[in-house]
């Protein structure tokens, strides 16, 4: 069945693709020729040095990165402050994408012919636009402002936190206050593939088939505050935040009064010429509501109450084999309340960039439900729980050349809709869903090398496939739903500057 | 014809690799300037138990160092324009923080901690992230880039004696030794690093350079070669090479440098020490030191007269 898909998919790739691809390597053949560009990232600029010394390949940080950024963006040599920066010092960057990618999905619905299809498109596109600024306001005063836009230009705050650094003058008394990345340390913001399923970590973002909790996601950015404390040299981290359970929504529209937990500890040690490895975890506890006013039949924000509870906990390992390869493995169980499984929960429509555009409310089509005083669960509903795990490797050739590997598995072990469900439940089945019913299996290969590598601009030529694989989503044939498969490939300039 | 296109397919793939992987073997090499030399050979550093071997830091020292110490070691990194004080020229085997006398080399030992501590007031970093290995092997790769290495060994560390207690009267020795050795025309009468001849220093490379600021910076505040009283007393010994900072080694007797580290302790106002407890028990004010008289014969009989004994 798979290889009849990956026919299909090959047979539909047209000649000028390859013609394309191959412009392509001229044009980036021409473009690494000529070196040196002039621009200055804020951080390399300011402290002179160059974007290798934190990052083990931009953006992902190396461990001395890390280190800075858990230091509040601050090397702690008394050059923190900004009254030690060139006054023409501008600590803004830019970082956007120009791509070319081939998209291909399956089992999608259609009016004509068989009514299913694979759909495959290919084209030059672009990526959002960030601007990063960043730094020390103060020594021991740092921030970060990201406005950050969809590929249309439709801003948004990715990031907006200020922090107070090593407080008493302990580097175990840090406290961060905005929107800001959970201190996930495989950091999904600083991932370093693009593409649409590849260039998020799905363990971060599982969500069971009509699970209407959007609030454990702990790949997005959130609001609310968090405590950071490290040792000196950074072997030991702990950290713990509380977030309101908006899913870093915006003006009090979801999830108001609810708030949810997240804590991570991790400690690294030297194996000698092995490296430093690092070993850790995670605990994500909260709670959202899944009833809200209306009116109109649209829920009033800041009105959610009926909260229900929801967890999602794992271990994290650093692995470093010599100064070559290295390999990161994330693991999750999750567990939502039935009431979330039963699609209760999200009561707003997200942009899909982190914003929101409307609310929604049942009884319309494909709103979730709301919790109305007297409702009461079908039989047989259950709390979706389930397990995942990402495998990221990395053969890192030199500074300037890194190659990617990811394994990522999300398997459901017990569904929402349990054996005694007899209703149509929101996954769209009728009586107990499939035991396999949304697992995922993915992986995505790429690599990124930078022509140049100096601590005033990143340039990084980036290609990378992403297979994707999430059982009984597609359309309905019968009683069961089809798997689909999604396939990406991507090559692109990722530059920022 | 699908299989056709199959192949197309991976082979546009397999050429992207190749072309990047290519590419990247050609431009592993350096970033700014010409080709390094061939290093003089593979060096060795000895730190405790551990042996670090140049070739297995030349990915580090490219990732991490040569933007500013530049990849042939010369101090010419692409940041060095931007950079006061200037990075250390690899080439000169000439280094500040050393355990030795002036103009020797100095042992693996004080160009590993040297990493590891960083160096205050200026942009280098303090690389504690590293593991051992990778400092040891960064100390063997840094000598690979001076002959100096291969012709001469490091000097004898200094022996530091034990320090003597802090009294008032060891800080009124200090400040009148701070006098008398003029370190007052450099750092100023109060530590500032504001003495009148602050203004014309250079470095051996002829590039500005400051004294140190004592008064500046609270209980965090560091040293370039360190934080504790011994760190302080080795920088009087040893000098800083390369810097108009003179090695006392053969000026000062060790009571004396112990004197002179606890009367420099007190120009950082903002710091608790026990240095500034001992002068606030004073009253906060340094006694004028008065000069003991040697002991003889004439003056022995007089302490005895006069009940005094040993």
């Amino acid at each position: 069945m798979r290889m009849r898909e990956q026919s299909r998919v090959f047979g539909t790739l047209p000649w000028s693709d390859s013609l394309a691809a191959t412009v392509l390597i001229l044009v980036f053949m021409v473009v690494s020729g000529s070196q040196r560009a002039n621009a200055l990232p804020a951080f390399a600029r300011k402290y002179g040095l160059r974007c290798s010394a934190c990052h083990e390949s931009w953006p992902m940080l190396n461990y001395f990165g890390q280190k800075f950024k858990d230091n509040g963006y601050q090397l702690m040599n008394d050059r923190d402050a900004p009254i030690w920066q060139n006054p023409s010092y501008w600590p803004v960057t830019f970082r956007i994408t120009p791509i070319w990618h081939r998209v291909s999905t399956g089992k999608v619905p259609v009016d004509e012919g068989s009514g299913i299809t694979r759909v495959t498109s290919s084209g030059f596109d672009l990526s959002g636009l960030d601007f990063h600024t960043g730094g020390t306001l103060e020594k021991n005063f740092s921030f970060y402002v990201l406005p950050s836009s969809d590929p249309t230009g439709t801003f948004h705050f990715e990031s907006v936190f200020g922090r107070l650094d090593n407080l008493w003058g302990s580097p175990w008394l840090n406290v961060k206050f905005g929107k800001f990345e959970l201190d996930n340390l495989l950091s999904e913001k600083r991932i370093l593939t693009l593409t649409g399923n590849g260039g998020i970590y799905q363990t971060y973002h599982f969500i069971p088939v009509g699970d209407g909790n959007i609030f454990g996601q702990i790949g997005d950015n959130q609001l609310g505050v968090e405590y950071m404390g490290h040792s000196a040299n950074d072997r030991t981290r702990i950290s713990a935040a509380l977030i309101s359970s908006s899913d870093g929504n915006v003006n009090l529209s979801t999830g108001a009064n609810s708030y949810t937990a997240f804590f991570t500890g991790s400690q690294a040690f030297d194996a000698g010429k092995l490296g430093v490895q690092r070993i850790g975890f995670y605990a994500m506890v909260g709670e959202a509501a899944t009833f809200y006013l209306t009116s109109g039949n649209v829920p009033l924000g800041g009105t959610g109450i009926s909260n229900k509870g929801f967890s999602r906990e794992g271990f994290v390992g650093q692995f470093y084999f010599g100064p070559h390869f290295d390999v990161t493995v994330v693991t999750q169980h999750g567990e939502d309340n039935a009431w979330f499984g039963q699609g209760y929960g999200n009561a707003i429509q997200s942009d899909g960039n982190g914003g929101t555009t409307a609310t929604c409310s049942s009884p319309t089509p494909g709103c979730p439900l709301n919790n109305l005083p007297g409702t009461a669960l079908p039989i047989g509903s259950r709390s979706p729980t389930w397990n995942g795990y990402t495998v990221e490797a990395h053969y890192v050739y030199s500074p300037q050349l890194i190659f990617i590997s990811r394994f990522e598995a999300e398997r459901m072990s017990q569904q929402a809709d349990g054996p005694l469900y007899t209703a149509t439940g929101p996954s769209g089945y009728t009586g107990p869903a499939p035991s396999n019913l949304g697992n995922i299996t993915t992986y995505t290969v790429g690599y990124r090398y930078n022509p140049f590598m100096t601590s005033r601009a990143g340039f990084a030529w980036h290609n990378e496939y992403n297979w994707l694989h999430q059982d009984g989503t597609g359309p309905m044939v019968g009683a069961t739903g089809l798997n689909v498969n999604t396939s990406e490939l991507l090559l692109g300039f990722d530059f920022d500057f | 014809m699908n299989d056709l296109k199959r192949v197309h397919f991976f082979s546009a793939i397999l050429t992207f690799v190749l072309a990047g992987f290519t590419l990247a073997q050609a431009q592993d090499a350096p970033d700014v300037g010409p080709h390094p030399p061939a290093p003089l050979k593979n060096m060795e550093s000895h730190i405790g138990n551990i042996t670090g071997h140049s070739k297995d830091a030349k990915g580090d020292y490219r990732r991490y160092c040569a933007g500013c110490h530049g990849d042939l070691g010369d101090g010419q990194g692409e940041n060095t324009p931007w950079l006061d004080p200037k990075p250390r020229n690899f080439t000169l085997a000439t280094f500040k923080c050393r355990s030795t006398l002036t103009g020797t080399l100095p042992t693996d030992e004080d160009l590993y901690n040297t990493i590891a501590r960083g160096l205050t007031n200026s942009n280098m970093p303090i690389w504690n992230t590293f593991t051992k290995e990778q400092r040891a092997n960064l100390v063997a790769y840094i000598k690979t880039f001076s002959p100096r290495w291969e012709k001469e060994k490091p000097g004898e560390p200094i022996k530091i004696p034990a320090e003597p207690p802090v009294t008032i009267e060891s800080i009124s020795h200090g400040k009148a030794l701070f006098t008398k050795l003029e370190c007052w025309k450099c750092h100023g009468p109060e530590g500032k690093g504001d003495g009148p001849s602050a203004s014309t220093l250079t470095d051996s490379q002829d590039n500005p350079i400051r004294p140190y600021n004592f008064a500046a910076g609270g209980d965090d505040s560091r040293f370039k070669c360190g934080s504790t009283n011994a760190d302080v007393y080795k920088i009087f010994i040893t000098g800083l090479d390369g810097t108009p900072m003179p090695s006392f080694a053969d000026v000062i007797q060790p009571n004396d440098a112990w004197d002179l580290v606890h009367f420099l302790r007190v120009l950082q106002v903002k710091r608790h020490s026990k240095e500034n407890d001992v002068l606030k028990a004073a009253g906060g004010r340094i006694p004028p030191y008065v000069e003991k008289q040697a002991e003889t014969p004439a003056n022995q009989l007089e302490n005895r007269a006069a009940g005094g004994g040993n």
